[in-house]
């Protein structure tokens, strides 16, 4: 018998589970580009970025979440960037930081 | 005949006041409650961020001051003190003509912080832990093992009204970032996690080495405070935190739980400070006259400080204080 529905859902955890995540990817990633690892999280790149002051691309978040293997939709996200690289122009941390966007996109692409 | 001026605490302050004011002609005892002179340093390993030996700046000190002939009065407590004599805890006094108070800071007792653990789960450890497994060669789990995952919390009884220590302890971010590298240097295959408020680098080499955990030793930093730690079913820690930059929740189980333990001020500056007519800082540690042009001097004439006891300090600092202390203090009693 099928069981019925009285239309609850309850919803998904939010929550970042490190024991679930897979971070084989993340750890290819920062293997390629160890640079990464160095963000300060200071947020300059999405401060000059032309597409996140256009729509609701946030680079930095972005990469934050695929280090923490958090990979649903960064492909997508990544796509936004136009790769005009302003954001490497401002990078305290000297972040190649449109080698991230290309480096995630080609490790990301089938996500 | 020469001055004589007590210094409290044998530690790396009192001993490099001592050192200096022997240098300047002027007799100095110290009066250092433990059986033996070092303070704090005895219990650390290495030294940010050169990983000197602790062992090495501790033995240079000792050997100076055996060579000079200072007298060392060890096992002696000081109960209470003015700007000519101090009182030993067996009731005997200590005359002279000025009293420099080197006695340092006291630890944060992370049990305190009872949501982390400390004392209940065999894997939640802290930073103090780690140096005296570092000196004894042996840092492993509770059941003797190598940790895989390893996490490091910084602010632990620092910038926590809830604990009544609002200061920043200044030391614990470099200590964090120089204890995840040993732990990545001994275990290579693990990986270690350092929870953060901020991260304070404010010495020479600190930023760089920083950028080094990052980038060379793949130490994960997170922007977020664990809000508690919790058994799990087979011994490891979970802990939970958010991930601040993501605006997410995180959740993750560990071998190690490290908690970077911060500085207090010691108990009895209170009692001290009552005495001898001294000012403290809200947050406990005895106040400087100013904290320019009188850093070393307190508002009482002929009571000086030197090192922790105004205030969290590095090794480096803490060893320039005892130098201006003394040079303040020999001015003094020259006069």
């Amino acid at each position: 018998m099928a069981a019925i529905h009285f239309g609850y859902t309850i919803s998904k955890p939010r929550a970042i589970d490190l024991d679930r995540n897979n971070l084989r990817k993340s750890d290819e990633i920062l293997r390629e580009m160890p640079e990464l690892q160095t963000c300060i999280g200071c947020g300059a790149c999405t401060a000059i970025c032309t597409a996140g002051n256009l729509t609701e691309f946030n680079f930095r978040k972005v990469h934050t979440l695929v280090r923490r293997g958090e990979y649903q939709g960064a492909y997508e996200e990544m796509n936004k960037c136009m790769l005009c690289g302003k954001c490497r122009l401002v990078c305290p941390r000297g972040i190649n930081t449109r080698g991230v966007v290309m480096l995630i996109k080609r490790k990301l692409g089938d996500f | 005949m020469k001055k004589r001026i007590i210094v409290i605490g044998g530690g790396v302050a009192g001993m490099q006041t001592a050192l200096r004011l022997a240098e300047q002609g002027v007799e100095p005892v110290i009066v250092e409650k433990e059986p033996e002179l070092g303070g704090k340093l005895r219990g650390w390993h290495v030294l940010f961020p050169s990983f000197t030996p602790a062992e090495e700046v501790l033995t240079a000190l000792r050997r100076r001051i055996n060579e000079s002939g200072i007298e060392v009065r060890t096992s002696a407590e000081v109960v209470e003190l003015a700007s000519r004599s101090v009182r030993l805890s067996d009731g005997s006094t200590l005359e002279g003509d000025a009293v420099v108070v080197a006695t340092g800071f006291t630890l944060f007792d992370a049990s305190i912080k009872e949501e982390y653990g400390y004392g209940i789960y065999d894997n939640v450890f802290t930073s103090v832990d780690i140096e005296r497994m570092l000196n004894e060669g042996r840092v492993a789990k509770a059941d003797g093992t190598a940790p895989r995952r390893i996490a490091f919390l910084h602010c632990v009884g620092s910038r926590d009204e809830k604990v009544c220590q609002q200061h920043c302890s200044k030391v614990c971010c470099i200590t964090g970032v120089k204890q995840a590298m040993e732990m990545k240097k001994l275990f290579p295959e693990a990986d270690v996690f350092n929870f953060y408020m901020d991260i304070r680098m404010f010495g020479p080499g600190y930023e760089e080495m920083y950028r080094e955990a990052q980038q060379k030793y793949n130490i994960h930093f997170v922007r977020g405070r664990i809000s508690e730690a919790s058994p799990t079913i087979d011994g490891r820690v979970q802990i939970k935190a958010e991930d601040t930059l993501t605006g997410r929740p995180l959740r993750m189980s560990v071998d190690m739980l490290v908690l970077l333990v911060g500085m207090r001020a010691n108990d009895d500056n209170a009692v001290l400070a009552a005495g001898a007519g001294l000012n403290r800082a809200p947050s406990g540690f005895l106040a400087p006259r100013d904290l320019f042009l009188g850093n070393v001097c307190s508002n009482v004439g002929g009571i000086f400080y030197a090192g922790t006891v105004t205030a969290p300090k590095n090794i480096g600092e803490t060893l320039n204080e005892g130098t201006a202390a003394a040079d303040a203090a020999a001015r003094y009693v020259e006069a």
